[in-house]
Order: structure tokens, then sequence, then C-alpha cells
């Protein structure tokens, strides 16, 4: 078992609904990135996913696509990523997690990305175009290392393939609320809670409930069907908005 | 030669290539076109219904043509032509989109979406929408849609939607990534009828399966009408699906040899071309849902890529062409803008047919090695498209002076409508 899956387990007996944020390395910048670290930090977020920008980022949202496109004409490699990644988990006290696309980490080379990856403290990884079938050697490499590969659960899945979805997994269950991608607003409503049940079948892992959470309304419901919100887009959205005023102000309504 | 057979190894892979990289919200969906197009393949039937509809719809078999004077006037070997460009919407891209519209309505789906870069894969797929009723919208790249406007305009005629894609570098790889945005949210109704032989199995092997079509004709027709086989065949490559159609073809034939031609644009160096093999700035990566060769940087993140011909300019290719370039049955060739201008004007000139500036590379390349040859040899080459819907792009390259007056002309008379 992974200390993430500890991690998680122990700080889900204090409170009703773990919150993991996003932000994308260099987007903005890696000043902001840290200030809104800074925010997410005061508001006890659990874990933070770490966007490595792609140039093919074709699983994300309008929002997030600009960002990660910014990110790299803005001139962020992925040794910033790593150096970034390696102060963030010096500093602060949640967990932090590697998500980005595969090629990134090919392209790195498996072994050679995932050691660096365990160097600069990360808990595990999220690639979301990387599916179990392909990644059984990744895996294994990162569960060596004590990195938790985690594995995305979709609505369009059968119990069949949701078994087999939970045999690679470890740390948390991403489930993926809807279809599309990032950034649309969810209803939250029986269909998300009928299939968070169907995984919630398929595994005893903690499920992180990700795609459109943005209100208070979404957390109330994640805390009673699964362990973990997921706040993407609606954070980056806010800080666009107003920097640090407007992503507090997100944070204390949503977090009420 | 049997590519995909796959009961030695791993399913959609070629040596070390291709396989399926898609978000775990498709595998279902991938699963099912699996074994659709599986059972399609198995089928007799189905093929027949699709050279029925191929003959009765789109004028095959195109012919092979043979070029006397341009044989004559470079003094080498024979050339031959296959001419995909006399099928209907003017390029072999509608083999491959009749077939999955047969295959979409076995599904029952509704809806298909369909990313083009020179526009001639959306022509085709607006047209089989039109003819099957399907609702189709087509992503095109916002800086093609500007250099391939006839194209746009026949789709949209045709009852399509046609969506500018703003992101990344506004080509082909960027409509890529906007189809695939739209099929994970819309998969239940909708089929993603991809253009080329790239993107996650089952793609490369059934695209290149209805494009099997070319070659199967082509080697007939030599037998026939030529006297024999070809010694070099030449097939343009942007995502491979033209050149996987002809060579199939020919596979067996150990004593043909097999010529990809690339993307040159500008000459060698990272960013000026599209050629992922010829050139040596490319290296395996997995990026649309495949394990091939991309024109990438050290991290990962693809690179700008440039040639005078949209359909080309793409930063991967078939992964079934690169393991037959390793296994080295296949060569490739890269052919630079300035040559495919050039080869263009010579095609016109003396034989009175216009490539596509996609075709014009193989025609290039054919052309400098034709030279070469012995007049007892034969060159075949694959005409993929014909060349009209590139008159403006065409028009530039040549300069010619009393195009740009006719636009301008015209400009002036739409101002004068507007104001009045
Ligand atoms: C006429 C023509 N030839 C060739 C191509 C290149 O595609 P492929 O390599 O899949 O044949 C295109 C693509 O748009 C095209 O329009």
């Amino acid at each position: 078992m992974s200390s993430l899956k500890t991690y998680l387990t122990e700080r889900r007996q204090d409170k009703d609904c773990l919150i993991m944020t996003h932000v994308v390395c260099g987007y903005p910048s890696f000043e902001d990135n840290w200030k809104e670290l800074e925010i997410m930090q005061q508001f006890d977020v659990d874990m933070v996913e770490l966007q490595f920008p792609f140039s093919e980022p074709s699983a994300d949202g309008p929002l997030f696509v600009k960002a990660n496109q910014a990110a790299i004409d803005s001139g962020v490699t992925v040794a910033d990523c790593f150096e970034f990644m390696q102060k963030v988990t010096a500093h602060f006290s949640f967990k932090v997690i590697m998500m980005g696309y595969y090629n990134t980490v090919f392209k790195t080379g498996q072994e050679i990305f995932l050691q660096k990856l365990a160097d600069a403290g990360a808990a595990g990884f999220i690639l979301p175009d990387l599916p179990v079938d392909e990644a059984q050697e990744l895996y294994q490499i990162g569960t060596q290392l004590d990195l938790a590969p985690i594995v995305l659960m979709t609505p369009t899945n059968t119990d069949e393939r949701l078994a087999k979805l939970a045999e690679s997994a470890d740390g948390f269950i991403y489930t993926v609320a809807r279809r599309g991608v990032t950034g649309s607003q969810t209803e939250m409503d029986n269909e998300v809670a009928t299939f968070v049940g169907r995984c919630r079948q398929a595994t005893d892992l903690p499920l992180a409930v990700g795609f459109g959470v943005s209100e208070k309304k979404d957390i109330d419901f994640i805390a009673k069907h699964a362990d973990i919100a997921v706040i993407g887009t609606a954070a980056l959205r806010a800080w666009e908005e107003g920097k640090e005023a407007a992503l507090n102000a997100f944070f204390k309504k949503l977090l009420a | 030669m049997n590519l995909f057979d796959f009961t030695d190894g791993r399913e959609g892979y070629y040596g070390e290539y291709g396989g399926t990289f898609l978000p775990e919200i498709l595998h279902t969906t991938i699963e099912e076109l699996k074994l659709e197009f599986r059972k399609a393949k198995e089928d007799p039937a189905f093929w027949q219904e699709f050279l029925q509809l191929m003959q009765s719809y789109s004028g095959r078999p195109t012919p092979v043509s043979y070029l006397e004077n341009l044989s004559k006037k470079l003094g080498g070997a024979q050339i031959y032509v296959k001419r995909e460009d006399l099928n209907h919407t003017g390029s072999h891209k509608i083999n491959n989109v009749m077939g999955q519209g047969l295959l979409v309505k076995r599904m029952g789906k509704t809806r298909i979406i369909a990313e083009t870069g020179a526009g001639q894969h959306g022509y085709a797929t607006a047209t089989m929408g039109a003819r099957f009723g399907f609702d189709t919208k087509i992503y095109m790249g916002a800086h093609d849609v500007a250099r391939q406007r006839p194209n746009v305009f026949w789709m949209e005629n045709m009852g399509a939607e046609v969506v500018a894609v703003t992101d990344g570098q506004q080509t082909l790889k960027d409509a890529i990534n906007e189809c695939l945005r739209d099929w994970v949210t819309n998969m239940d109704n909708t089929h993603y009828v991809l253009g080329t032989a790239c993107g996650p199995h089952p793609f490369p092997e059934m695209v290149s399966w209805f494009q099997s079509i070319i070659g199967k004709e082509a080697r007939q027709q030599m037998l026939d009408n030529a006297g024999g086989l070809p010694d070099r065949i030449f097939a343009c490559v942007g995502g491979g699906s033209n050149a996987m159609g002809l060579f199939q073809g020919f596979l067996d034939d150990e004593a043909v040899e097999l010529v990809g031609c690339e993307a040159g644009g500008l000459g060698e160096g990272k960013g000026n071309h599209a050629s992922r093999l010829a050139y040596k700035d490319a290296s395996v990566g997995v990026a649309q849902g495949m394990k091939t060769y991309f024109l990438q940087n050290d991290d990962g993140n693809m690179l700008e890529t440039h040639s005078v011909a949209a359909g080309l300019d793409y930063i991967g290719v078939n992964p079934v062409l690169v393991h037959l370039w390793e296994k080295e049955r296949v060569r490739f060739e890269a052919v630079t803008d300035d040559e495919v201008t050039e080869a263009l004007k010579m095609a016109m000139l003396t034989e009175g047919i216009i490539p596509a500036l996609e075709s014009a590379h193989g025609f290039a390349q054919a052309i400098k090695e034709a030279a070469t040859m012995k007049p007892s040899e034969r060159v075949l080459i694959n005409m993929s498209g014909r060349g009209d819907k590139d008159i403006f792009t065409i028009a530039d390259a040549l300069g010619d002076e009393h195009w740009k007056r006719f636009i301008a002309q015209k400009a002036d008379e739409y101002k004068a409508e507007k104001e009045g």
C-alpha cells in the first residue's frame, strides 16, 4: 500500500470531504503559482496536482488548454517543473501529485522521470492519456518508488472494466463525473451518485470526484458519496478574475 | 506479408509502433469500434458493398494513366500515374470516408466529426454525411481555413458545420485534439471519422484497409496495361493513408521498391518542414493516440511544422510505415516546397494534369529518379488528389499576375456590394 493511501485514509477520518486542487506549472507564472498554493494551504487542502504543460492537451478543456500553451510559449520546461515541485514539497504540508500527458514521461524515459518525481517529493502521478493496458511497466516502477499510480474511472466503463482498473490503482481513484473535458459545470445528481457507487463496489481506495466541481453544494454531495473533491478550472478561473482576493473568496464560499 | 495479423504480437502494434493511447472514457467506444471493424473486415459482403458504393458514387476503379510526354522528355523510366484525383471530391480521402460511413450505419450512430488539414478529408466527410444523412461537424485549424477556403465553401454548402480551431499552431494536429475533445463528450451518438492512417488502433489498420483499394486496382492495371509491375512506386506521406493504400498492393512483390515522399518544406532543420523519417529531426513519442515518430523537442512538446501542402503539414506518421521503414521495405525521401512547384508546373505543361500540392511531392521525387533510370523500367506515382483546390496557394507560388488581378477585382465588387 502506498503512503498516499495511508495519508488520505487518516485525513478522511477527521474531515467530511478532502480537497485536491490543481495548478498548471508556470501559468500564469511560477510566482502566481506560489501565491495560489499559499492560499490553498491556508484553506487546508489535502493534495495539489501540479500539471506539467504539454503541447497537445487533448483531455483538457479551453481554460487549461490555454494555460498549457501559454506556459510552453513562455519557456516553461520539464526541468523547471521538477525544480518547482521540489520547492513546493519542501515548503507546504499538502501532498503533491504530478499530472500531465504520457509523452512528457516517455520522452524523458520512464525510469528517469519517476526517479526525478520521487526526488522532488511527489506522492503519485496522473496521466489521463495513458490507459492501464499500456501502463503496467510504469506502474511497477512507480510502486517501487512509493509513487501511487492514480487511475481514472469513468461513467462509460462497464463493471468488469472498473474491476480491472481497480487492480492497477493505488493512492486513490479519480472518478470522472461526466463525459467531456475539464472545465464545464457538472450536475451532481443521481446519475453521478450511481456511478460513484459502482466505483465504490470495485475498490476500497479513497474516491475523488472531478470534472466541474465549483460550488459548495458539489462538496456536500461529494462528502456524502465519496471522499475527495477535485477543484480544477473553477479555482484557476477565480485567480484569473481577481488574483488573491478572488481565489480567497472562492475557497471561503466553497468550503463554508 | 500480413501486417495486421496480431496473433504473435500485441494487437494494434507494428514492431514497437502503434497502440491505443486514449483517455479511459473512450475505452468502451474504441472497443465497440474494434469489434464492428473486425466483423466488417471478416465479412466479404461488406467489402462488396463498399466496392459497389465506390463504383456507383465515386467512379472507381480510377484509371492508371501513362505519361508518355513526360517519360520521353526525361528519357528515363516509363511513368505511370494512379488517378485518385478522378474520385468524387477529388482525392483518395473519399475511399476511407465512405468505408467508415458504412461502418457508422452498422453501429447505428447518427453524428460524425472529422479533422481536416487540406480540407480534402473534411470535404469528403461532408459529402458522406449529406449522402447518409448524418449530422456533420468538421474541425479545421484556423490557419488551414485561411489557406483552403474553396474546400470550406463546399463543406458548408453540403450542410456540415465547419469549426475553425484557434489553439496551438492552428493546423491539422490541433484539429485532431479538438475532435478528441468532442468525441469524449459525445461518443454515445458520434463516430470520429479520422482522415488518415494515424491515431489509436484500430484507425491505422482500418484506414489502411479502406485505402488498400488503390493498390489492389493499381497492381492489376499495371499488369494489364503497362506490361508488368513497376520497378518503383511513389506516394506522398502526410499521415500515410494514400501511401499505405498504394503500397499494400505491392508489399509482396519484393522487386518493387516503395518510396514515401515527405514534406521537406524549406529544407532540413527543426521547424522548417514536416519530414518525420527522411530528415533526422523527429524522434519516437506517444501523442494523438499512438506511438510513432514525432517532430518534437526534448521535453516531448511538438515542434512547429511547415509545408506548402496543408495535407502533409503534420507532426506524426503512420506507425505501419515506420515499421516498414525500419525493416527497409519502404524508403523515405523529403521534397522541398520549391521542388514541388517545379514538378507541378512540369505535370501541367507536359501532360495537362494538375496534381494536388500533396501529390506533387510524389511527382517531384519520381521525376528526379525516373530521369536516372532505364527506358525499360517503369515507375508508378500515386496522384492522391487534384490541385484545383490549391488554386490560391499555387497562384501565389507561381506569382500569377492575371489571377491576382482577378481576385482584386472580385474584392472590389464585394466591397461595393457591401457598401452599396
Ligand atoms: C490530396 C491529398 N494527398 C495526400 C494527403 C496526405 O494524407 P495521407 O498521407 O493520409 O494520404 C492529403 C491530406 O489531406 C491530401 O488531401
